[in-house]
């Protein structure tokens, strides 16, 4: 692996950074608010690596009016994720929704002190966790 | 004019319950919204039912929305497969939503009946969109629009039982990583051929060959797919979701949701990769097999010692995802039927057994094994149903069960592989014993003698009863599926070479 090949490519080790970061953080944290937080990082890395597959070097927007012999970016991918946006902030706020709930029917966002209450629920008081 | 229309019934399978679910939310009224659902489920059946007749008659059809012709335009593509899932799809969808009257009665807040029916109006349409289209990147949009509204279905339990609300969250979180690994997946494929087409995708694949980045196209669909449809080490989410969602959704997620995406992971592994994919091969023998057989023995195991009977057969089902992980991993055409025909015949008895604990719990407010003491003689009828269905799910001849281990056993004869078709035994008899502990206890023990039980109403018995009466009429007349399920095996085969 060249220098080059890493440095060409930094826009791809950008979003192989962050689709870790968002599902780790989606993996390790035990707030709800933050696992969704995580889950929308991880959603937006997948945004940017469709963007970076549509761009061509060089080239510009995709307008008819431009004329003959104009390099253009593909514009299908950049279209591909607006709908894949709108079903990230679709998620995002249905996510939200619940963890409202959750917080009037539970008292906490914390996901262990969930489990314990559910574990609580299922056994009865006397079985520890 | 109909002729006209039923040109367009490929986009309207789609369209009609997408444009009838806000209507349902504008509607007040919880009579009016669930005549709208009524109406548009069973129109949704005959219009599944149509093209059905018209795929075997003509071959398949290829509706392109809005006359661009594809690979640039969307193309909704109906096969002998998925015209196979789409009516069973809606036709669950129609017999769920007949039945859901008093169940969303009993378990739903009143101010949230209308907003029920239309997520599952909005569920319907994503479930029938995923199954029709022909478009890969279609499908992700079409699986979050079933998804979504399957969380929120989920989580109306909450007016029942709190925990609801987590395990709704807890599906959310695994579902969305789902689907977006299965986009990381379609967006790797794109970069790779340039279309989105499954048609084109699968020609541009056999002639590109194996490299990396269509490996880790592969990877990462099958996961996402994986993920949505619970394969054995990645169920997690599936328990709760369906056992403290409200009874109608568990009846139709259960019988519909997971085996969508069984169909989806079908098409993606032999349609667009194909047979010639070296590394789908070996994906099949090395993962899928092993995922397969622990996936048919240890949620069995764990089955059958949970104290609820909604866990249990939620449990059951990941089992049964096993079976079908079985048949597709044989990669021929005897096992990719027997994976189709189960498809089905789970679809059926899963349908008629959370279905029949609606209906108990519709009376006992309960669905632990516990309180079923007696049952048998406070609702006989809905028991009964109970037997039916459960002799399906564990393979006695004459249903629909037993089709299907039948073929199963048959495929991995064929393949040569005798134990694996003596594993199958065994685990059926695992589900002989959880399905006993039920009717042990509502059959053999006495009724708790101040229970208030009482048959279970008209309209939730009869669209029980044709579930029932379906798992034994599809067993006995199995050719009708056996059929079509051999022509959509051949061509997932074929197609690849």
């Amino acid at each position: 692996m060249s220098a080059e090949f890493v440095l060409g490519h930094y826009n791809y080790w950008i979003v192989v950074v962050l689709m870790m970061v968002g599902l780790y953080t989606v993996m390790s944290r035990g707030n709800l608010i933050k696992k969704l937080v995580g889950l929308n990082i991880f959603q937006t890395s997948v945004f940017l690596l469709y963007i970076s597959i549509g761009k061509v070097k060089g080239a510009t927007a995709p307008i008819e009016a431009a004329g003959e012999g104009v390099l253009y970016s593909n514009p299908l991918p950049h279209v591909l994720i607006l709908t894949a946006i709108v079903v990230g902030v679709a998620t995002m706020a249905v996510g939200l929704a619940i963890i409202v709930r959750i917080r009037e029917a539970y008292g906490t966002i914390e996901e262990d002190e969930i489990l314990a209450i559910d574990h609580k629920l299922e056994f009865g008081e006397g079985v520890n966790a | 004019m109909l002729a006209q229309i039923s040109l367009h019934f490929p986009a309207l399978q789609v369209v009609l319950p997408l444009i009838a679910s806000p209507i349902c939310m504008v509607l007040r009224r919880e009579r009016a919204a669930w005549g709208v659902a009524l109406v548009v489920s069973w129109a949704s059946f005959l219009i599944a039912a149509h093209l059905l007749i018209q795929v075997l008659d003509e071959g398949v059809i290829s509706y392109h929305m809005g006359g661009w012709p594809p690979p640039w335009g969307i193309e909704y593509r109906i096969d002998a497969l998925n015209a196979f899932v789409l009516l069973l799809v809606s036709g669950i969808g129609a017999l769920v939503i007949t039945y859901a009257h008093k169940s969303v009665i009993a378990e739903i807040s009143p101010d949230n009946r209308c907003r029920f029916y239309a997520l599952f109006l909005l569920s319907l349409a994503g479930l029938l969109g995923v199954t029709i289209t022909g478009d890969a990147f279609n499908v992700f949009v079409f699986l979050e629009i079933a998804s979504l509204s399957t969380y929120v279905m989920v989580a109306l339990g909450a007016g029942h039982d709190k925990r609801a609300l987590s395990s709704s969250i807890s599906y959310l979180i695994a579902g969305t990583i789902g689907a977006t690994f299965f986009i990381i997946g379609v967006g790797l494929l794109y970069m790779a051929t340039g279309t989105l087409n499954m048609m084109d995708l699968a020609a541009r694949i056999a002639d590109l060959g194996d490299s990396r980045t269509l490996r880790a196209a592969f990877a990462f669909i099958v996961v996402g797919i994986g993920l949505k449809l619970a394969i054995f080490p990645l169920h997690l989410w599936l328990p709760n979701a369906y056992t403290y969602a409200p009874s109608v959704v568990t009846s139709f997620v259960a019988a519909t949701s997971t085996k969508v995406a069984v169909y989806v992971l079908m098409r993606f592994v032999f349609t667009v990769f194909g047979t010639r994919f070296e590394f789908q091969g070996l994906t099949l023998t090395y993962l899928f097999l092993p995922l397969a057989l622990l996936g048919m023995f240890v949620p069995s195991i764990v089955a059958v010692f949970q104290e609820n009977a909604k866990r249990m057969l939620a449990y059951s089902s990941i089992a049964q995802i096993g079976y079908m992980l079985l048949g597709i991993s044989f990669a021929t055409v005897a096992g990719l039927s027997a994976a189709t025909i189960h498809l089905f015949n789970h679809g059926l008895m899963k349908g008629t057994l959370f279905m029949v604990l609606g209906a108990v719990a519709y009376r006992l407010r309960s669905t632990d094994i516990a309180s079923m003491a007696g049952l048998a003689s406070l609702m006989p009828w809905t028991m009964a149903a109970f037997v039916g269905g459960g002799l399906s799910l564990i393979g006695v001849p004459l249903t629909v069960g037993f089709i299907s281990k039948w073929f199963l056993i048959q495929a991995a004869l064929e393949s040569g592989q005798w134990w694996i078709a003596a594993l199958v035994v065994i685990s059926s008899l695992i589900a002989a014993v959880y399905v006993w502990r039920v009717v042990e206890v509502a059959y053999l023990q006495p009724a708790p003698a101040d229970s208030q039980a009482t048959e279970a109403p008209l309209s939730m018995l009869i669209p029980i009863w044709v579930l029932v009466l379906a798992n034994f009429y599809f067993g006995i007349h199995a050719s009708l599926t056996t059929n079509m399920a051999t022509r959509a095996a051949e061509m997932l085969l074929g197609a690849g070479t």
